[in-house]
């Protein structure tokens, strides 16, 4: 019973873990562009970012489908160049993952990036210091927590990533199944007991990482 | 110091659209624009900074050519070697006294050292008498401290050319007129070129040289104290 369980909750840590890794990258430059740029359609782009978050995530696991499967533009193109398969892959599952999970790395960088002055950025580029420096020196110090709450929150989104997972990846034992979809399986097979288990997991997870992100939000001091 | 401006931007705001359209030359070393808020000073500023991109025109500081539209040149802010102080000083809320000021110092990715150990640094350290409060963070200082640091921060880097946006607005009247007195000595002292923007006369009337009197964007007036 535990060991099916602990397989379980490995591959969610796994598949979490990737997606919000790519959400981080993805989201801070994401991030900084819409806090930063000026530019036409800012405003649309952020909202059709935003959609994973307000739309079911079975209606996004059809999209993902359309997109990296076999049949899609995506799918089809790896599969015909690279000879990869994605569909029912726990990476299908990361995408499926960092999807959903998008939204909540990219609010919270935006947000933080908007509360950096950006005289704070001038003053650092009149005393020679090139851009990239000022990112690294300036801007990132000052926006870190209330990216790294944004990011904490993406990974519990992910750890409980249902609908658009079960879509793309499946339910395969050891290989594709998460905890969450392991609940879901336990359940409908009537065997309680690993239902229970998994759920506390999956609860102690949850509460865990959002205690951690409450501790990081903005708004503490930063010697606290 | 001989600097040269002759630029034209058009700014926006919502449905108010600005026009700044300024042109002047000056020489010696202190130079004063004067002008009511709103008039464009800051943006005036901050394009010889390199802060904002003028729409046309040409800016030149001691013979080099910062900004030319037609040329096609646009020094960036980074190469411009001109200090800056902001109205609200813009220091580091995250580095301490000392990383501030070694701030242009150090140049690649990574901010100075905690405890640093740089001759210019002491230096500036010492002559504005900040070594007491080396480790404290911007917010745990005094007005006149945080201005020093301003100070410091922009001189440690010999630019070529200090530009001051409005450096006593923040003061209360009795510190305004010590921080005045003592810009005044460090000028004299160091012998910098100064261009120093303020709406309030006492600051025109104090520090003297060229002053230039700014409406709407335009120079309207010129006189020498």
């Amino acid at each position: 019973m535990t060991e099916p369980a602990l397989t379980a909750l490995g591959l969610s840590l796994k598949v979490a873990l990737w997606a919000t890794g790519i959400d981080l990258v993805l989201g801070m430059a994401v991030g900084y562009l819409l806090a930063r740029g000026r530019f036409p359609g800012r405003e649309l782009l952020d909202a059709l970012l935003t959609l994973p978050m307000v739309m079911p995530p079975t209606v996004l696991g059809y999209y993902l489908l359309v997109v990296i499967g076999r049949n899609g533009p995506l799918g089809a193109w790896l599969h015909d160049t690279l000879g990869i398969n994605l569909i029912f892959t726990w990476q299908a599952a990361v995408i499926a993952a960092a999807v959903v999970a998008f939204p909540l790395v990219l609010k919270g960088a935006r947000a933080a990036f908007e509360t950096v002055d950006v005289q704070l950025e001038q003053a650092a580029r009149v005393l020679g210091v090139s851009e990239f420096g000022v990112f690294l020196r300036v801007t990132l110090p000052l926006a870190w927590r209330g990216i790294l709450a944004g990011t904490l929150l993406a990974f519990a989104r992910s750890m409980g990533e249902f609908g658009a997972t079960l879509m793309v990846a499946g339910s395969i034992p050891g290989k594709t199944q998460t905890l969450s979809i392991a609940v879901y399986e336990a359940v409908q097979a009537g065997q309680d007991d690993t239902a229970n288990l998994l759920v506390l997991i999956t609860s102690a997870t949850c509460v865990l990482v959002l205690v951690l992100a409450s501790r990081l939000a903005p708004g503490r001091s930063v010697s606290a | 110091m001989s600097i040269h401006v002759d630029i034209a931007s058009t700014l926006r705001a919502g449905a108010r659209t600005f026009r700044l359209q300024t042109r002047f030359e000056a020489r010696g070393q202190r130079v004063v624009i004067y002008g009511a808020s709103g008039a464009g000073k800051s943006q005036m500023l901050k394009a010889i900074a390199g802060l904002t991109r003028p729409d046309a025109g040409r800016i030149e500081l001691s013979g080099r050519v910062l900004f030319d539209r037609a040329a096609g040149v646009d020094v960036s802010p980074q190469r411009r070697k001109v200090g800056y102080l902001f109205q609200d000083y813009a220091l580091f809320p995250h580095l301490n006294v000392r990383q501030n000021i070694a701030f242009g110092l150090q140049r690649g990715w990574r901010n100075p050292p905690r405890r640093g150990d740089s001759d210019a640094v002491n230096y500036w350290l010492q002559a504005f008498e900040l070594d007491a409060v080396a480790q404290q963070l911007p917010e745990q200082l005094s007005g006149g401290q945080r201005q020093r640091v301003a100070l410091a921060r922009a001189l440690v880097a010999e630019p070529a050319a200090l530009l001051l946006d409005e450096p006593f607005a923040a003061l209360d009247p009795a510190l305004r007129v010590r921080m005045r007195a003592e810009l005044d000595a460090l000028q004299r002292r160091l012998d910098i070129p100064m261009l120093l923007i303020t709406h309030d006369p006492e600051d025109a009337a104090t520090f003297g040289g060229q002053v230039l009197t700014m409406a709407d964007g335009a120079i309207v007036e010129e006189r020498f104290l």
